[in-house]
């Protein structure tokens, strides 16, 4: 099968380690470009977490006037009102409206408003409201999903290798989603419950790249119990390579269905999933692997005693 | 040497016949579905594919303890005057009900008097005779926790009642219930019939001050200040009514829509003891006017010229006959124990729905022809294999789904199209071990027995961390975002069966069918 050895390379030899100091610099500059954008632009939260009102509405007939919309819904005094035409037929119309002071009837009066004012000649595909009580648990709970993840995958990484690939795993997966926040920052991409999904799903797929290589040094630490670290280190990467290239095009491909044919819905999450695939690979090679280096792996406590057997096959 | 055993060909088998029975129902249509057995359905489409409207409501509770607390201090009043005690002070101080028996000789009979209103009140006397009663916390939780289940009945009967399809209405969390509701458009007309708390109460109306005198603050105690619910002309803006309920309309037991005189109204019929109680109030105070009372509201407050001894009567006002079809439904399904609010309302149009489910499904046929043509471009005819494990894979989760009656989002189809990209991971994770095993050396027996065996390890750790995020994710996630939880476990589990067990057993069949010396991979 020579289509294999074209396409997934084998015994490659590439010093993925020795530009070490060059990613850790790149990863530095990431983490401190995502927070500090996070911090001066902050996100373009949806109305699951600012509260507020979405709808969906599509003309009965013609052309939807976006300038005459505005102008109705201006009189409201609503605060910020944003149109968003969407779709091909240039009937559809996105309309978000800001969270409404008053608390959770104040919500619903706005709706019934804005239903007043645009009249007939509208049928509303989606309506959401959500009030500042739900909104306000929502970012609690993805908060807590997201932090308490990060913890419980470091403590399973900790408990089935060593604490130093417990802490590897973590920092990359911590880059990979303070990214992934900064990404959302930066462009200005709707932050809502699916980003959430979107950034556990990625730390999930992160810590797994992680994982399938740290294994590999783990082996590789008992098969060679001479080998530098260094030279260990690119020697996992380098037998890793081969699966980290297909299959990082296996979920690649099935990502860009998601965000071609998925619909407006799930192309927020398709674009995190997006990104998050690149810097999750990029970060399991040059900062979860490199970070080992200084981690003094050989003369840490008895390794024959941790390690612990692969489960075995059902 | 690999053999295969036995006993994981009959599970595959066990396993494939029962993942195919209950994906097949997903194949029929509704109508050839309904008439399948319960367990074995289809499964169910999130609101957000069918169309419908979720409603999240919150039962204010604060407000059921207010009314307890309140109702307490009336008790107090009625039951001191009836008994001939003097007292004073009575009154609130924080949630704290407080009186002063006046006479020393009175204190210890009203002690027990006192007592004997609500024994789930705790009394404390003080000095000069004042007298304390609270409510102790486990009691008012007592009483919310009662409020929020007949919130939960009320709903439930209102909702009924207006017969929408297949209606959900659970209770979420301390004090709030969700309504689920497929097939509805706008749920305004339900959010307004929700939004009423229908309590119906008969007053006497208190004659002894005028409304103008009430309004500038003369109100007797005992009384107060209620406006009215229309605004016709002639109509008091507002009336002084006794707190004492004489009839509530908890003691209804049936109301409906008709008319009278040409217009709509709603009549009424109380149950044995409400016919009593109106018919005593109504022979006692012949003469005197009674409010009809809907939350808050006088609706109207007709001159009793007989007692009405028969039970049943009508209540008339300025009503358009939805106005009046509503409230006799609303009295039917008996009033809420507490106002509801609507926290969180999503509605999805079922036009949208259809163009969700339609790009759902393109989204996951591309992404099918893609893995599957990446799998077969890089491993040929082992490719083939990890691709027919993985389509079993989704037969799998597809019947997983079924069974267990989880819902499927836009973010669930996500999580099917995601999880055909993961679950090949483990087989790329094996042939690239078998690839490299047979290139140090390895028979082919040999090196296929350490593909399994190495990758295993790796693929089972893989595997944990994605389900702990997913886990997390289902716990703190909500609505549509939990059914991609779901999804994409139970697709990683089910990967853990097929990319592994079932894809050994064609491997090895495939191996001895060819007669292969050694693995067709470089």
């Amino acid at each position: 099968m020579q289509l294999i050895d074209r396409f997934l390379p084998h015994g490659t030899n590439f010093d993925f380690i020795r530009y070490r100091l060059v990613a850790f610099g790149i990863t530095a500059f990431l983490i401190l470009g995502s927070i500090g954008a996070i911090v001066v632009k902050g996100f373009n939260f949806g109305i699951d977490f600012a509260g507020g009102i979405l709808i969906e509405a599509q003309t009965t007939d013609g052309k939807a006037d976006l300038h005459q919309m505005r102008t109705s819904l201006a009189t409201l005094n609503l605060g910020e009102v944003s149109l968003q035409e969407f779709g091909t037929t240039g009937r559809d119309v996105m309309i978000r409206i800001q969270r409404q002071d008053g608390g959770e009837k104040a919500q619903m009066e706005a709706l019934g408003k804005v239903k007043d004012t645009l009249g007939a000649g509208y049928t509303y595909r989606r309506v959401e409201i959500v009030g500042p009580k739900v909104g306000d648990e929502l970012v609690r709970d993805g908060i807590l999903a997201v932090v308490l993840s990060l913890a419980a995958i470091a403590v399973y990484v900790w408990f089935r290798f060593e604490w130093q690939f417990g802490v590897g795993a973590l920092v990359s997966t911590f880059h990979d989603v303070i990214t992934t926040f900064g990404v959302f920052a930066i462009t200005g991409l709707e932050f809502n419950l699916t980003t959430v999904a979107a950034i556990l799903t990625i730390a999930g797929y992160s810590v797994n790249d992680t994982v399938v290589e740290y294994d590999r040094v783990r082996e590789n630490l008992r098969k060679y119990k001479t080998m530098s670290i260094y030279d260990l280190l690119n020697l996992s990467v380098n037998e890793t390579l081969a699966r980290t290239i297909l299959t990082v095009t296996t979920v690649f491909v099935t990502v860009l269905a998601l965000l071609f044919f998925g619909g407006e819905v799930l192309r927020g999450f398709a674009i995190a999933m997006l990104w998050g695939l690149i810097i999750g690979t990029y970060s399991s090679i040059y900062v979860a692997m490199p970070m080992l280096i200084y981690f003094n792996l050989r003369n840490g406590k008895d390794r024959e005693k941790d390690a612990d057997p692969a489960p075995q096959m059902p | 040497m690999s053999y295969f055993p036995k006993w994981k060909i009959v599970v595959v088998v066990l396993v494939g016949l029962l993942g195919f029975t209950f994906a097949a129902p997903n194949l029929l249509s509704r109508e050839h579905a309904d008439r399948l057995p319960s367990w074995l359905q289809p499964v169910s489409l999130g609101l957000d594919l069918q169309g419908g409207s979720y409603l999240l409501l919150e039962v204010d509770t604060g407000y059921v303890v207010r009314e307890q607390i309140a109702g307490l201090v009336e008790s107090i009043r009625t039951t001191l005057r009836k008994e001939k005690v003097k007292y004073s002070d009575l009154g609130l101080r924080g949630d704290t009900v407080a009186v002063r028996i006046i006479e020393a000789e009175d204190r210890e009979r009203a002690g027990s008097l006192l007592r004997k209103i609500d024994t789930s009140a705790t009394l404390e006397t003080k000095e000069d005779g004042l007298v304390q009663l609270r409510y102790s916390e486990q009691a008012l939780v007592k009483r919310k926790q009662a409020a929020v289940e007949q919130s939960l009945e009320i709903v439930r009967r209102r909702i009924d009642q207006l017969g929408t399809r297949e209606p959900s209405i659970q209770r979420q969390g301390q004090d709030r219930i969700v309504v689920q509701l497929p097939g509805v458009k706008d749920p305004d007309h339900i959010k307004s019939l929700l939004g009423k708390t229908a309590k119906l109460t008969f007053h006497l109306l208190d004659d002894s001050v005028t409304a103008e005198e009430a309004a500038r603050g003369r109100v007797p105690p005992g009384s107060m200040v209620l406006p009215g619910a229309e605004h016709e002309r002639g109509q008091p803006e507002q009336y002084v009514v006794r707190k004492r309920v004489e009839v509530g309309g908890d003691m209804l037991t049936d109301s409906s829509a008709t008319y009278s005189e040409g217009r709509p109204v709603v009549s009424f019929r109380f149950n044995s003891a409400g016919a009593k109680k109106f018919g005593d109030a109504t022979r006692d105070n012949a003469g005197h006017f009674l409010a009809i009372v809907l939350d808050e509201k006088v609706i109207s407050a007709p001159r009793i010229n007989e007692p009405i001894l028969g039970g049943s009567g009508i209540i008339s006002g300025s009503f358009t006959l939805q106005q009046v079809q509503d409230l006799s439904m609303l009295l039917r399904a008996g009033a809420l124990p507490a106002p509801l609010q609507v926290l969180e309302e999503r509605t999805v149009g079922p036009d949208l729905g259809a163009d969700s489910i339609r790009a759902g499904a393109i989204a996951c046929v591309i992404g099918l022809i893609l893995v599957v043509g990446t799998m077969l471009v890089v491993y040929g005819s082992l490719g083939m294999l990890a691709d027919i494990a993985m389509v079993f894979n989704l037969v799998l989760l597809l019947a997983a789904l079924s069974a267990l009656g989880a819902t499927l989002t836009l973010p669930g189809i996500a999580g099917v199209v995601l999880t055909m990209g993961m679950a090949v991971d483990a087989n790329v994770l094996i042939y690239e071990r078998m690839r490299e095993e047979q290139r140090n050396g390895r028979t082919l027996m040999s090196a296929l027995q350490a593909g399994y065996d190495r990758a295993f390890g790796t693929i089972f750790d893989a595997h944990v961390t994605t389900l702990v995020a997913a886990a997390l994710l289902f716990q703190f996630g909500s609505g549509p975002v939990r059914g991609f939880a779901v999804t994409l476990s139970l697709g990683l589990l089910a990967s853990l069966f097929t990319a592994v067990l079932v894809n050994r057993m064609l491997v090895v069949w495939w191996v001895r069918f060819r007669k292969m010396k050694t693995l067709p991979l470089a």
